[in-house]
Protein backbone atom coordinates (compact mmCIF):
# COMPACT_ATOMS: atom_id res chain seq x y z
CA UNK A 1 0.00 0.00 0.00
CA UNK A 2 1.61 3.01 -1.23
CA UNK A 3 0.95 6.75 0.07
CA UNK A 4 -1.61 7.36 -3.11
CA UNK A 5 -3.45 3.89 -1.58
CA UNK A 6 -3.41 5.59 1.70
CA UNK A 7 -5.20 8.85 0.44
CA UNK A 8 -7.42 7.32 -1.55
CA UNK A 9 -8.82 4.78 1.03
CA UNK A 10 -8.76 7.38 3.87
CA UNK A 11 -11.01 9.79 1.79
CA UNK A 12 -13.22 7.10 0.82
CA UNK A 13 -14.11 6.01 4.52
CA UNK A 14 -15.88 9.10 4.64
CA UNK A 15 -17.90 9.02 2.20
CA UNK A 16 -18.84 8.62 -1.85
CA UNK A 17 -19.53 11.81 -3.01
CA UNK A 18 -23.60 11.15 -4.50
CA UNK A 19 -23.23 12.83 -7.73
CA UNK A 20 -23.67 11.56 -11.44
CA UNK A 21 -19.84 11.05 -11.70
CA UNK A 22 -18.61 10.07 -8.36
CA UNK A 23 -15.10 8.95 -9.28
CA UNK A 24 -14.53 11.70 -11.56
CA UNK A 25 -14.94 14.15 -8.26
CA UNK A 26 -12.78 12.06 -5.97
CA UNK A 27 -9.86 12.60 -9.33
CA UNK A 28 -10.59 16.35 -8.18
CA UNK A 29 -10.09 15.87 -4.93
CA UNK A 30 -7.49 13.70 -4.99
CA UNK A 31 -5.62 15.54 -7.80
CA UNK A 32 -5.85 12.91 -10.11
CA UNK A 33 -7.02 10.86 -12.73
CA UNK A 34 -10.66 8.99 -12.47
CA UNK A 35 -8.93 6.46 -14.31
CA UNK A 36 -6.39 5.97 -12.25
CA UNK A 37 -9.26 5.67 -9.40
CA UNK A 38 -10.88 3.00 -10.88
CA UNK A 39 -8.28 1.35 -11.85
CA UNK A 40 -6.71 1.08 -8.07
CA UNK A 41 -9.85 0.25 -6.99
CA UNK A 42 -10.86 -2.89 -8.96
CA UNK A 43 -7.06 -4.06 -8.21
CA UNK A 44 -7.90 -3.68 -4.20
CA UNK A 45 -11.52 -5.46 -4.88
CA UNK A 46 -9.86 -8.27 -6.87
CA UNK A 47 -7.47 -8.87 -4.18
CA UNK A 48 -9.96 -8.99 -1.68
CA UNK A 49 -9.14 -5.16 0.48
CA UNK A 50 -12.11 -4.21 -0.20
CA UNK A 51 -15.50 -5.62 -0.45
CA UNK A 52 -17.83 -3.40 -2.09
CA UNK A 53 -18.55 0.61 -2.84
CA UNK A 54 -22.14 1.96 -1.64
CA UNK A 55 -24.42 2.52 0.98
CA UNK A 56 -24.79 0.03 4.09
CA UNK A 57 -28.10 0.22 4.73
CA UNK A 58 -29.39 1.17 8.33
CA UNK A 59 -31.37 -1.79 9.66
CA UNK A 60 -33.01 -0.47 12.54
CA UNK A 61 -34.42 2.39 9.85
CA UNK A 62 -36.21 -0.21 7.44
CA UNK A 63 -38.04 -2.11 10.53
CA UNK A 64 -35.34 -4.39 11.51
CA UNK A 65 -33.09 -4.94 14.48
CA UNK A 66 -30.17 -5.53 15.79
CA UNK A 67 -28.36 -7.13 19.29
CA UNK A 68 -25.50 -8.04 20.67
CA UNK A 69 -25.30 -11.62 22.46
CA UNK A 70 -22.67 -13.81 24.38
CA UNK A 71 -22.39 -17.11 25.63
CA UNK A 72 -20.28 -19.13 27.88
CA UNK A 73 -19.20 -22.22 25.78
CA UNK A 74 -17.53 -24.83 27.17
CA UNK A 75 -13.91 -25.16 25.20
CA UNK A 76 -14.92 -28.95 24.59
CA UNK A 77 -17.69 -28.01 22.64
CA UNK A 78 -16.49 -24.58 21.26
CA UNK A 79 -16.45 -25.96 17.59
CA UNK A 80 -20.06 -27.58 17.49
CA UNK A 81 -21.46 -24.55 18.69
CA UNK A 82 -20.01 -22.42 16.37
CA UNK A 83 -20.74 -24.45 13.46
CA UNK A 84 -24.52 -24.44 14.75
CA UNK A 85 -24.64 -20.86 15.43
CA UNK A 86 -22.80 -19.85 11.99
CA UNK A 87 -25.72 -21.50 10.04
CA UNK A 88 -28.57 -19.53 11.57
CA UNK A 89 -28.63 -16.54 8.98
CA UNK A 90 -29.50 -14.23 11.97
CA UNK A 91 -25.97 -14.10 13.01
CA UNK A 92 -24.15 -11.75 11.26
CA UNK A 93 -20.80 -11.94 13.03
CA UNK A 94 -19.24 -13.82 15.60
CA UNK A 95 -16.11 -13.63 17.37
CA UNK A 96 -14.34 -15.16 20.29
CA UNK A 97 -13.79 -13.31 22.87
CA UNK A 98 -10.83 -13.75 25.69
CA UNK A 99 -13.65 -13.38 28.97
CA UNK A 100 -16.21 -16.03 31.14
CA UNK A 101 -18.60 -14.88 28.01
CA UNK A 102 -16.27 -16.57 24.98
CA UNK A 103 -18.69 -16.24 22.23
CA UNK A 104 -20.32 -12.96 20.86
CA UNK A 105 -22.51 -12.42 18.23
CA UNK A 106 -24.68 -9.76 16.95
CA UNK A 107 -28.36 -10.72 15.22
CA UNK A 108 -29.90 -9.14 13.00
CA UNK A 109 -33.23 -9.83 12.06
CA UNK A 110 -35.87 -8.29 10.09
CA UNK A 111 -38.05 -7.13 13.11
CA UNK A 112 -37.46 -7.07 17.17
CA UNK A 113 -39.54 -10.38 17.56
CA UNK A 114 -37.05 -11.81 15.06
CA UNK A 115 -34.83 -11.30 17.84
CA UNK A 116 -36.56 -13.00 20.37
CA UNK A 117 -37.36 -15.74 18.02
CA UNK A 118 -33.22 -16.36 17.37
CA UNK A 119 -32.40 -16.53 21.00
CA UNK A 120 -34.62 -18.68 21.85
CA UNK A 121 -33.85 -21.16 18.63
CA UNK A 122 -30.11 -20.72 19.68
CA UNK A 123 -30.69 -21.47 22.87
CA UNK A 124 -32.77 -25.04 21.90
CA UNK A 125 -30.08 -25.59 19.87
CA UNK A 126 -27.31 -25.38 22.22
CA UNK A 127 -28.58 -25.77 25.37
CA UNK A 128 -26.64 -22.50 26.59
CA UNK A 129 -28.10 -19.74 27.66
CA UNK A 130 -27.80 -16.35 25.45
CA UNK A 131 -26.83 -13.19 27.27
CA UNK A 132 -28.92 -10.56 25.45
CA UNK A 133 -27.53 -6.80 25.60
CA UNK A 134 -29.63 -4.80 22.90
CA UNK A 135 -28.01 -1.33 22.69
CA UNK A 136 -30.26 1.53 24.51
CA UNK A 137 -28.19 4.20 23.47
CA UNK A 138 -25.77 4.66 20.47
CA UNK A 139 -23.16 7.53 21.01
CA UNK A 140 -21.13 6.66 17.47
CA UNK A 141 -20.83 4.78 15.11
CA UNK A 142 -18.04 5.22 12.40
CA UNK A 143 -16.50 2.50 11.56
CA UNK A 144 -13.12 4.35 10.20
CA UNK A 145 -9.51 3.14 10.32
CA UNK A 146 -6.78 6.04 9.53
CA UNK A 147 -4.61 3.96 7.31
CA UNK B 1 -40.95 8.72 0.46
CA UNK B 2 -42.08 10.66 -2.53
CA UNK B 3 -39.67 9.17 -5.70
CA UNK B 4 -39.91 9.13 -9.74
CA UNK B 5 -39.57 5.31 -8.80
CA UNK B 6 -41.78 2.91 -8.88
CA UNK B 7 -42.70 0.45 -5.81
CA UNK B 8 -40.91 -2.26 -7.52
CA UNK B 9 -38.05 0.04 -9.15
CA UNK B 10 -37.22 1.02 -5.43
CA UNK B 11 -36.65 -2.43 -4.49
CA UNK B 12 -34.87 -3.39 -7.17
CA UNK B 13 -32.25 -0.17 -6.90
CA UNK B 14 -32.14 -1.36 -3.13
CA UNK B 15 -30.99 -4.85 -4.16
CA UNK B 16 -28.60 -3.57 -6.89
CA UNK B 17 -27.41 -0.63 -4.07
CA UNK B 18 -26.43 -3.62 -1.51
CA UNK B 19 -24.26 -4.97 -4.12
CA UNK B 20 -22.68 -1.77 -4.99
CA UNK B 21 -21.54 0.92 -7.00
CA UNK B 22 -20.30 0.32 -10.59
CA UNK B 23 -16.33 1.11 -10.96
CA UNK B 24 -17.65 3.13 -14.25
CA UNK B 25 -17.61 6.65 -14.85
CA UNK B 26 -21.34 7.00 -14.56
CA UNK B 27 -22.75 4.37 -11.82
CA UNK B 28 -26.64 5.67 -11.51
CA UNK B 29 -26.50 5.60 -14.99
CA UNK B 30 -26.38 1.56 -14.94
CA UNK B 31 -28.60 1.50 -12.35
CA UNK B 32 -31.55 3.41 -14.10
CA UNK B 33 -30.80 1.12 -17.22
CA UNK B 34 -31.27 -2.12 -15.29
CA UNK B 35 -34.97 -0.39 -13.82
CA UNK B 36 -35.79 1.13 -16.61
CA UNK B 37 -35.28 4.52 -15.17
CA UNK B 38 -33.52 7.75 -15.91
CA UNK B 39 -30.11 8.59 -13.94
CA UNK B 40 -31.84 11.87 -12.50
CA UNK B 41 -34.17 9.63 -10.73
CA UNK B 42 -32.18 7.25 -9.17
CA UNK B 43 -30.31 9.56 -7.93
CA UNK B 44 -32.56 11.48 -6.32
CA UNK B 45 -34.07 8.99 -5.09
CA UNK B 46 -30.86 7.58 -3.57
CA UNK B 47 -30.40 11.33 -2.57
CA UNK B 48 -34.02 10.82 -0.46
CA UNK B 49 -32.96 7.80 1.34
CA UNK B 50 -29.54 9.60 2.62
CA UNK B 51 -31.35 12.38 4.24
CA UNK B 52 -33.92 10.29 5.69
CA UNK B 53 -31.50 8.42 7.30
CA UNK B 54 -31.71 5.19 5.34
CA UNK B 55 -28.03 4.63 5.28
CA UNK B 56 -25.68 4.18 7.89
CA UNK B 57 -22.89 5.25 5.51
CA UNK B 58 -22.23 5.61 1.98
CA UNK B 59 -18.47 4.65 1.06
CA UNK B 60 -16.16 2.07 1.20
CA UNK B 61 -16.37 -1.26 2.92
CA UNK B 62 -13.00 -3.00 4.13
CA UNK B 63 -11.74 -5.99 4.87
CA UNK B 64 -10.10 -4.47 8.26
CA UNK B 65 -8.03 -7.57 8.48
CA UNK B 66 -6.41 -7.37 5.06
CA UNK B 67 -5.64 -3.42 5.40
CA UNK B 68 -3.24 -4.92 8.60
CA UNK B 69 -5.78 -3.72 11.68
CA UNK B 70 -5.75 -6.99 13.44
CA UNK B 71 -6.76 -6.47 16.62
CA UNK B 72 -9.75 -5.25 17.83
CA UNK B 73 -11.51 -4.87 21.74
CA UNK B 74 -14.52 -4.24 23.16
CA UNK B 75 -13.95 -2.27 26.00
CA UNK B 76 -16.38 -2.81 28.83
CA UNK B 77 -17.18 -0.34 31.68
CA UNK B 78 -19.46 -0.17 34.46
CA UNK B 79 -20.44 3.61 34.12
CA UNK B 80 -22.91 5.10 37.16
CA UNK B 81 -26.19 5.91 35.51
CA UNK B 82 -26.46 9.82 36.22
CA UNK B 83 -23.30 9.94 34.18
CA UNK B 84 -22.84 6.97 31.84
CA UNK B 85 -24.69 9.52 28.86
CA UNK B 86 -21.91 12.32 30.04
CA UNK B 87 -19.11 9.88 29.76
CA UNK B 88 -20.76 7.91 26.68
CA UNK B 89 -20.67 11.20 24.37
CA UNK B 90 -16.85 12.00 25.56
CA UNK B 91 -15.71 8.49 24.63
CA UNK B 92 -17.82 8.67 21.36
CA UNK B 93 -16.19 11.42 20.02
CA UNK B 94 -12.68 10.36 21.16
CA UNK B 95 -10.13 9.20 18.51
CA UNK B 96 -9.94 5.50 18.01
CA UNK B 97 -13.40 4.38 19.06
CA UNK B 98 -14.89 3.39 16.39
CA UNK B 99 -18.53 2.46 17.98
CA UNK B 100 -19.47 3.62 21.37
CA UNK B 101 -22.83 2.17 22.83
CA UNK B 102 -24.67 1.84 26.53
CA UNK B 103 -26.23 -1.61 27.17
CA UNK B 104 -28.59 -2.83 29.83
CA UNK B 105 -26.43 -4.68 32.79
CA UNK B 106 -27.79 -8.38 33.97
CA UNK B 107 -27.65 -10.15 36.96
CA UNK B 108 -24.21 -12.00 35.35
CA UNK B 109 -23.12 -8.84 33.81
CA UNK B 110 -21.91 -5.51 35.09
CA UNK B 111 -20.95 -3.26 32.69
CA UNK B 112 -23.33 -1.06 30.71
CA UNK B 113 -21.18 1.18 28.49
CA UNK B 114 -19.00 -0.83 25.46
CA UNK B 115 -16.58 0.70 23.17
CA UNK B 116 -14.97 -1.15 20.37
CA UNK B 117 -10.97 -0.09 19.70
CA UNK B 118 -9.25 -0.98 16.28
CA UNK B 119 -5.76 -1.21 16.00
CA UNK B 120 -2.47 -3.07 13.96
CA UNK B 121 -2.10 -5.12 16.86
CA UNK B 122 -3.02 -5.84 20.41
CA UNK B 123 -0.22 -3.95 22.01
CA UNK B 124 -1.19 -0.98 20.26
CA UNK B 125 -5.06 -1.27 21.01
CA UNK B 126 -3.80 -1.94 24.86
CA UNK B 127 -2.38 1.13 25.14
CA UNK B 128 -4.43 3.34 23.92
CA UNK B 129 -7.43 2.06 25.55
CA UNK B 130 -5.25 2.83 28.75
CA UNK B 131 -4.47 6.31 27.63
CA UNK B 132 -8.44 6.66 26.89
CA UNK B 133 -8.95 5.54 30.34
CA UNK B 134 -6.59 8.04 32.14
CA UNK B 135 -7.53 10.72 29.92
CA UNK B 136 -11.41 10.68 30.85
CA UNK B 137 -10.58 9.59 34.17
CA UNK B 138 -12.14 6.38 34.26
CA UNK B 139 -9.20 3.71 35.61
CA UNK B 140 -11.10 3.40 38.76
CA UNK B 141 -14.43 2.30 37.50
CA UNK B 142 -14.83 -1.52 36.93
CA UNK B 143 -13.69 -2.13 33.09
CA UNK B 144 -12.68 -5.13 31.43
CA UNK B 145 -10.65 -5.29 28.04
CA UNK B 146 -12.55 -8.33 25.43
CA UNK B 147 -9.86 -9.15 23.01
CA UNK B 148 -10.78 -11.22 20.29
CA UNK B 149 -8.83 -13.54 19.37
CA UNK B 150 -10.69 -14.99 16.39
CA UNK B 151 -13.54 -14.25 14.15
CA UNK B 152 -15.77 -17.08 12.55
CA UNK B 153 -18.54 -15.11 10.79
CA UNK B 154 -18.45 -11.69 9.47
CA UNK B 155 -20.79 -10.21 7.07
CA UNK B 156 -22.42 -6.27 6.30
CA UNK B 157 -26.00 -5.48 7.54
CA UNK B 158 -27.87 -6.29 4.09
CA UNK B 159 -31.47 -6.35 4.32
CA UNK B 160 -32.98 -9.00 1.37
CA UNK B 161 -36.47 -8.21 2.86
CA UNK B 162 -39.20 -6.76 0.95
CA UNK B 163 -40.74 -3.92 1.64
CA UNK B 164 -40.53 -0.66 0.50
CA UNK B 165 -38.34 2.14 1.85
Amino acid sequence: MDEFDRHLLNRLQHGLPLVRDPWGALAEELDCSAERIRQRLQELLDDGTLTRFGPMFDIEQLGGAFTLAAMTVPEQRFAEVTELLNNIPAVAHNYRREHAFNMWFVLACPSPEGIQHSIAEIEALTGLSVLNLPKEKTYHVGLHFPL
Amino acid sequence: MNSALSIAQQQQLRRMLENGLALTSRPYQVFAEQINSTEQAVIEHVQGLEEQGFFRRFGIVVKHRALGINANVMLVMDIEDERVHQVGEALGEAPGVNLCYRRPRRPDWPYNLFCMVHGRDRQAVEAHVIELLQQHNLQQRPHHLLFSTRAFKQRGGRYNQTGTI
